[in-house]
């Protein structure tokens, strides 16, 4: 197991560089000049301009830029919004509360419900439970999770007035402790069914499937011949071994509950990094755009190496290979 | 073609892909009114004067929802058609030199597709700017991983069958054995992939375009969501039909994707 570790934490370190160079590449390569990139379109110091020139090397050759870039990195730095007053990183860790609070809310939801749902849909294959919740699944999938953000708002919000639909506090709220926590769960109720529909219906689909295979195979059978109670036979015997797809699909997915967090969290005024985005790209404010792409590429990179590694921890074969 | 018609999934979604495609192409002939014609009726609900209601300049939304359908039907096919090209070469490149350009490839491939592809294309597009060519491009570069992976794994199982062992005893180029040997075999899958990437490059669209960065010289659903946005306590209708529109088509692509499935491997799925 700690050379499967160290295996992975090896291969897990170029990823990063290479997302790393990317971004840079990024930067370097968008028209116009480069520098408009590091300090963004809105009017910043002339003075300012001149110190990012230097701190960059911009009038260097590339691979003298590339190593700038990354020291500058190195050292926490990722750039001055001058559309927001305040440095990137701060800009960045404000918000990224709000985002991991929303994400794994809607990734520990759609998880836990989606392999409840498969496994159900799986022990009932063919009948009309599997059959609706497989067309469940089809349809979840295929429904954009801004719109459904949207049709939340039209029916709880405005139809029935059960839930709140913008922001994560109520306005003016002074509310502290329980009374602040139970006030921000009142609104994180709608963005998080939202936004959890699509992977709800992807891993109620890769469960289901994964299921039925391991439910038809020999020591299933074998279980259930020596008199093993239903429930040992479906938690310990299959749920297990259908494990491995499931949690690929739920790890392999973060990446992507964070890009469909960028547009519920537009839908909802959610303060997190995906409204970041969406403000910054109105404000043509680069050096947040390039510094959240670092971090959410970064983020995906340590999301799939903790993946490998629970699918190591749960599959020999795995981190034998 | 005749399983096809016998496959009700296939066959039904099919019917609903033709619809918008006709939509799409017989636009100017469908739409009562010009899709971008402001008026003074603003934000009045579905009936009488606009059977899906207007917005808040006073557009009709039956006509910008079926103008709307070639951005998205446009996008959707060239973008999955672009990766399909790109992901069909890589794989089979990959899949039939195995070594050290399989093992590279098949890293960047895997890596690339776990990345968040809608924050990625939003970035690059409002970087180095939008319009529909540059967004197709870029939904492409970030779509063609799938198919890759798909080809190469049947590439893989391929390169030692009798026949392209044949072939290559009888003196054929690596090329040719490619060519016409091993791609043909594997078109029913990678035309499977595509249905799925269409529907995927039609959310993608979506979401670009919600966040403002569609083309603005033609009328997309996800920027009439975008629109809707300010206005959803007042008219309802007009982010209910975009939406709907979208999910039609994604549901109907994807549908059209699995039942091709079942038409081509009928073995799996007895």
């Amino acid at each position: 197991m700690l050379t499967y570790i160290l295996r992975r934490l090896l291969l897990a370190i170029p990823l990063m560089l290479a997302v790393v160079i990317c971004n840079f590449l990024l930067i370097t390569f968008a028209p116009g000049d480069p520098v408009t990139l590091l300090v963004g379109d809105y009017p910043a110091p002339e003075e300012y301009v001149r110190q990012v020139r230097a701190e960059y090397g911009l009038d260097q050759p590339i691979p003298v830029r590339l190593a700038s870039y990354l020291g500058q990195l190195a050292v926490g730095n990722l750039g001055y919004s001058f559309a927001n007053r305040v440095p990137v990183f701060q800009l960045i860790t404000q918000r990224v509360g709000a985002t991991l609070l929303l994400t794994l809310t809607a990734l520990t939801l759609s998880s836990i419900v989606g392999v409840l749902l498969g496994v159900i849909a799986a022990r009932q294959h063919n009948k009309p439970i599997d059959l609706v919740a497989s067309a469940g699944a089809l349809i979840g999938y295929a429904i954009p999770e801004f719109w459904l953000g949207q049709l939340f708002i039209l029916l709880f919000a405005v139809g029935l007035g059960w839930l709140p639909s913008q922001g994560m506090r109520s306005s003016r709220s002074v509310a502290t402790g329980w009374a602040d926590l139970s006030d921000v769960a009142w609104h994180l109720v709608l963005p998080a069914f939202a936004l959890s529909l699509r992977y709800l219906a992807l891993i109620t689909r890769i469960t289901r499937v994964a299921m039925i295979e391991v439910l038809s195979s020999d020591y299933i059978r074998t279980a259930r011949a020596k008199g093993a109670h239903e429930r040992s036979v479906l938690l310990i015997h299959a749920l297990r071994n259908a494990a491995a797809p499931v949690v690929t699909v739920i790890g392999y997915n973060l990446g992507f509950v964070l890009a469909g967090s960028a547009l519920v969290e537009t839908v909802y005024s959610w303060p997190g990094i995906g409204r970041l985005l969406f403000e910054s790209i109105g404000k043509r404010d680069y050096p947040v755009l390039t510094a959240i792409l670092l971090m959410v590429s970064l983020t995906v990179v340590i999301a799939n190496l903790i993946t490998d590694l629970v699918q190591g921890w749960l599959d020999p074969r795995v981190r034998n290979a | 073609m005749r399983n096809l018609t016998k496959n009700p999934r296939a066959f039904g979604s099919f019917m609903v892909i033709a619809f918008f495609l006709l939509m799409a192409f017989a636009a100017p002939l469908l739409a009562p009114f010009d899709p971008f014609l402001g008026g003074s009726n603003s934000l009045q609900p579905p009936g009488s004067g606009f059977l899906l209601g207007s917005d808040h300049l006073g557009r009709d939304v039956l006509s910008q929802v079926i103008y709307g359908s070639r951005a998205s039907l446009l996008v959707g096919l060239l973008a999955a058609f672009s990766a399909s090209a790109i992901g069909l070469s890589v794989g089979s490149v990959s899949g039939y030199l195995g070594g050290w350009f399989d093992n590279i490839t098949m890293r960047v491939a895997e890596f690339f597709q776990t990345l968040p592809r809608f924050v990625l294309a939003a970035i690059i597009v409002a970087v180095f700017g939008g319009g529909l060519f540059k967004i197709i491009i870029v939904i492409a570069l970030l779509g063609w991983m799938q198919t890759a992976r798909v080809v190469r794994s049947q590439v893989l199982r391929l390169r030692d069958a009798a026949f392209v062992e044949a072939a290559t005893q009888l003196g054929a180029s690596q090329f040719r054995i490619l060519r016409t040997h091993i791609v043909p075999n594997v078109m029913a899958s990678v035309i499977v992939t595509a249905s799925l990437d269409i529907a995927a490059a039609i959310l993608l669209e979506g979401g670009l375009s919600f966040f403002g960065l569609g083309d603005a010289n033609l009328v997309s659903w996800g920027g009439m969501l975008n629109q809707a946005q300010p206005y959803i306590r007042q008219a309802w209708w007009m982010a209910f039909f975009p939406g709907m529109a979208i999910t039609l088509v994604v549901l109907a692509f994807n549908l059209f994707g699995d039942g091709l499935n079942e038409v081509f491997s009928p073995r799996k799925h007895d």
